[in-house]
């Protein structure tokens, strides 16, 4: 199996969907001629004309209000907001107006948009390139919310999504664009061509939304985790000798409940991990839903590890990032009882 | 420091309104130009043609009903007819859903009185497959192309009938086969989306275009702004109306920055040629929005146009304007009244007369009140059938996810 980046990965997924269906446009802010500043759009208007790759002005409401005039139109756009932490200006535009479109008319006018951001910290991106505002998203009716933590997945899941007739924001952990991080910054980074999660097949496949993945079996504790911190979860998980069942959820809405739920009762003890702030953050849905669904099989309370309720820091990063530490503390505390 | 001891303090402009509930309106600020005195540039003109238009106003029917200037294109009386029908059409309609809202049938309504030659005529310009990116007050876009009465009606009453599935606030309609998009409570979203329409459209290689609407106070909205920079940098074939009615609910519009310059002017700045209309005017609404869908449908870029008007209705069913401006304001306001206007024209041609128009108002107010009765006959918002509440949980997805699946069966369904 050939491996590649996941930045490769979301350039594939986009090529693939331009050259198959003659609606998929995609455009954003520097994602034309210069292929993005992550280079996810490298080559691509090159190769398919600007009439399907082009640069937009610096207006994230302007970049999704086209998106859904044109979704509305028939198309299929893929649009880019820079940094995740940008995407605020656009949020009108998603919560009242993509997200809702279906619903309002009845299903006369539909918006199946893709709406790509990176996302997420350990990059010494400080308050306005590191942040996590799935919540802001998973809390939006009609709004699918996607985040991978591997090429072959972001490849899959671009794909699905693209496919997909509801609006869907797909969220691109942009600390694992070029190889799998698991939270040890002091340590040589490790490319996704040398890693076992690194595989990327060729050509058109899809990864189904709303399908998580076990990425590691185990008996002792379930891990609830996305993006950045299932290789985080999984190297605590090593670290600590737990043998912990790792699921990378890889979409939060409509979350996988089956196979949370299928683990939880077998394990009996569950760990939430992510970056994003604690207070009201994703993880309180996921405590929720697994107290109501499991509390007869739960034989130690919920933990949830995750970004602090402050704003990201810039020179405390490695205080702030939830860490293989962190996650190998909760893993233990977990198996205490 | 350089400021010297008698400089000014410092302190705000607030604006002022030209009429308030203790003194009669004074319009005597706002830029009006005669009829027939505003030249038509070609299409394609340069925007330096454009310059002028933006503080001058392009009217055709002058005090005396009579179609001056080059903006008077040769009209078949009959369609003139037809604009006065439709006009009339939604004043009846209008009046009739205020009633049914009093009597306590539904929930809310919002008129556009004063405002009917705009959404009427504008219409006549467009083409089956052209999409209009309306506010809550252009229902004359659906009353002009005959959109069934009873439809829009089930839709204010929330009943079994409404296919919005009571799902929306009355008068938020949607009708895709009338190049009607879905209408949505925040303001100005419509109009970003309208330019992105109209450039799939272009990408599609469709001769279609799109008509964004908005009203003056929604012009202080981000995703203005953000429809005309995306429309100058694109050129795609959209028109980007403004309806000018001075009142943003008891906001008069120099608190959205029209005391400064007008709407037009605005456009100028992002390189769009823009006009600005007597929006009372039928025949000069007519030919403006004929000019403007020929430029985009010839591929020459966007327009934008500002409608002066006046909105003589309140706000919406919720709102007292004698709260906030003179009682009796719009017989201060110079444009006068769209349809006495154009009847005034009908009749100085030959082509109508008091009997003709007395009885068609007659016709059409039975005609409301015929769909009125058969729209009540599937009930209304507080008694007859209505939407299944299982049908609450669709369309929030094309599939109803388990979540919702689980919801719905909680609710008993």
């Amino acid at each position: 199996m050939p491996r590649g980046t996941m930045i490769e990965a979301i350039r594939d997924a986009v090529d693939v969907m331009i050259a198959r269906d003659e609606r998929v446009v995609t455009f954003g802010q520097d994602v034309g001629y210069f292929g993005g500043v992550f280079r996810c759009t490298e080559g691509l208007q090159k190769k398919h004309g600007p009439h399907r790759c082009f640069d937009t002005p610096i207006s994230e409401t302007g970049i999704v209000g086209i998106a859904v005039g044109m979704a509305a139109y028939g198309l299929r756009p893929v649009a880019e907001i820079q940094f995740a932490d940008y995407m605020y200006p656009a949020y009108d535009q998603i919560v009242s107006e993509a997200a809702r479109l279906r619903y309002r008319s009845a299903g006369d006018f539909t918006s199946p948009l893709v709406i790509r951001m990176p996302c997420g910290g350990g990059i010494y991106g400080a308050q306005t390139h590191s942040q996590s505002p799935e919540a802001l998203f998973t809390h939006v009716c009609g709004l699918k919310t996607v985040i991978p933590s591997n090429p072959h997945d972001a490849k899959g899941l671009l794909i699905a999504a693209i496919e997909d007739d509801d609006p869907v924001i797909f969220l691109e952990p942009k600390r694992l664009y070029n190889g799998p991080f698991d939270g040890h910054h002091d340590r040589p980074i490790v490319p996704w061509s040398k890693s076992e999660h690194g595989e990327l097949p060729e050509g058109y496949y899809t990864v189904p939304i709303g399908k998580a993945s076990v990425q590691r079996a185990g008996a002792d504790v379930t891990v609830l985790a996305y993006g950045t911190m299932v290789h985080v979860a999984e190297a605590a998980a090593n670290e600590t000798g737990v043998d912990a069942e790792i699921i990378d959820l890889r979409t939060l809405v409509p979350l996988d409940i089956e196979t949370i739920v299928t683990s939880v009762s077998k394990t009996g003890r569950l760990v939430i991990v992510h970056e994003g702030t604690r207070t009201s953050g994703f993880g309180a849905e996921l405590a929720a839903e697994v107290q109501e669904r499991c509390f007869y099989h739960l034989e130690v309370p919920i933990q949830r590890v995750t970004g602090w309720d402050t704003p990201y820091p810039h020179a405390l990063e490695w205080n702030y990032f939830p860490g293989p530490d962190r996650v190998g503390r909760a893993l233990l505390k977990a198996m205490e009882a | 420091m350089l400021q010297s001891r008698s400089a000014p303090t410092p302190s705000l402009h607030f604006p002022e309104s030209p009429t308030r509930p203790e003194h009669a309106g004074d319009y005597s600020e706002v830029v009006f130009s005669a009829a027939g005195e505003v030249e038509r540039p070609a299409p394609d003109a340069d925007l330096a043609a454009f310059r002028d238009h933006a503080g001058r106003l392009i009217r055709v029917l002058d005090d005396e009903g009579r179609a001056c200037g080059p903006w008077a294109q040769p009209s078949d009386p009959q369609a003139l007819r037809n604009g006065l029908r439709a006009m009339l059409k939604t004043r009846a309609y209008d009046a009739r859903m205020v009633r049914m809202q009093r009597q306590g049938l539904t929930s809310f309504y919002m008129q556009c009185t004063g405002e009917e030659a705009i959404a009427c005529a504008f219409q006549a310009a467009l083409a089956k497959g052209d999409m209009n990116f309306p506010t809550y007050r252009q229902q004359g876009l659906l009353i002009a192309q005959d959109w069934p009465l009873v439809d829009m009606m089930c839709q204010v009453l929330s009943n079994a009938k409404d296919r919005m599935k009571g799902r929306q606030l009355p008068v938020f309609y949607s009708a895709p086969d009338a190049g009607f998009f879905s209408i949505s409570g925040n303001l100005g979203t419509q109009y970003v989306q309208a330019v992105g329409w109209a450039m799939a459209a272009a990408i599609h290689g469709a001769r279609k275009i799109a008509v964004a609407w908005i009203g003056e106070g929604a012009t202080a909205e981000s995703d203005f702004h953000a429809a005309l920079l995306f429309a100058s940098v694109y050129r795609p074939p959209v028109v980007l109306n403004v309806v000018n009615n001075q009142w943003a609910i008891s906001s008069n519009q120099a608190v959205a920055g029209g005391a400064q310059s007008t709407f037009a002017a605005r456009a100028q700045g992002y390189g769009i040629p823009s006009l600005r209309v007597d929006g009372n005017d039928y025949l000069a609404v007519r030919a403006v929005g004929d000019w403007a869908a020929a430029r985009a449908r010839n591929n020459l870029g966007p327009t934008l146009i500002e409608f002066v008007t006046y909105r003589v209705a309140p706000h919406s069913t919720s709102d007292d304007p004698s709260k906030y401006r003179a009682r009796n304001d719009q017989s201060a306001w110079p444009l006068g009244d769209p349809i006495d206007r154009l009847k005034m024209h009908l009749i100085g041609i030959g082509e109508w007369s008091e009997e003709r128009h007395v009885a068609l108002q007659a016709k059409l107010e039975a005609e409301v009140s015929q769909a009125a009765a058969e729209a009540r006959s599937y009930g209304t918002l507080h008694d007859g059938p209505k939407a299944s509440p299982a049908t609450m949980f669709e369309d929030v997805f094309k599939e109803a996810p388990w979540h919702l699946r689980e919801q719905r069966q909680a609710l008993g369904y």
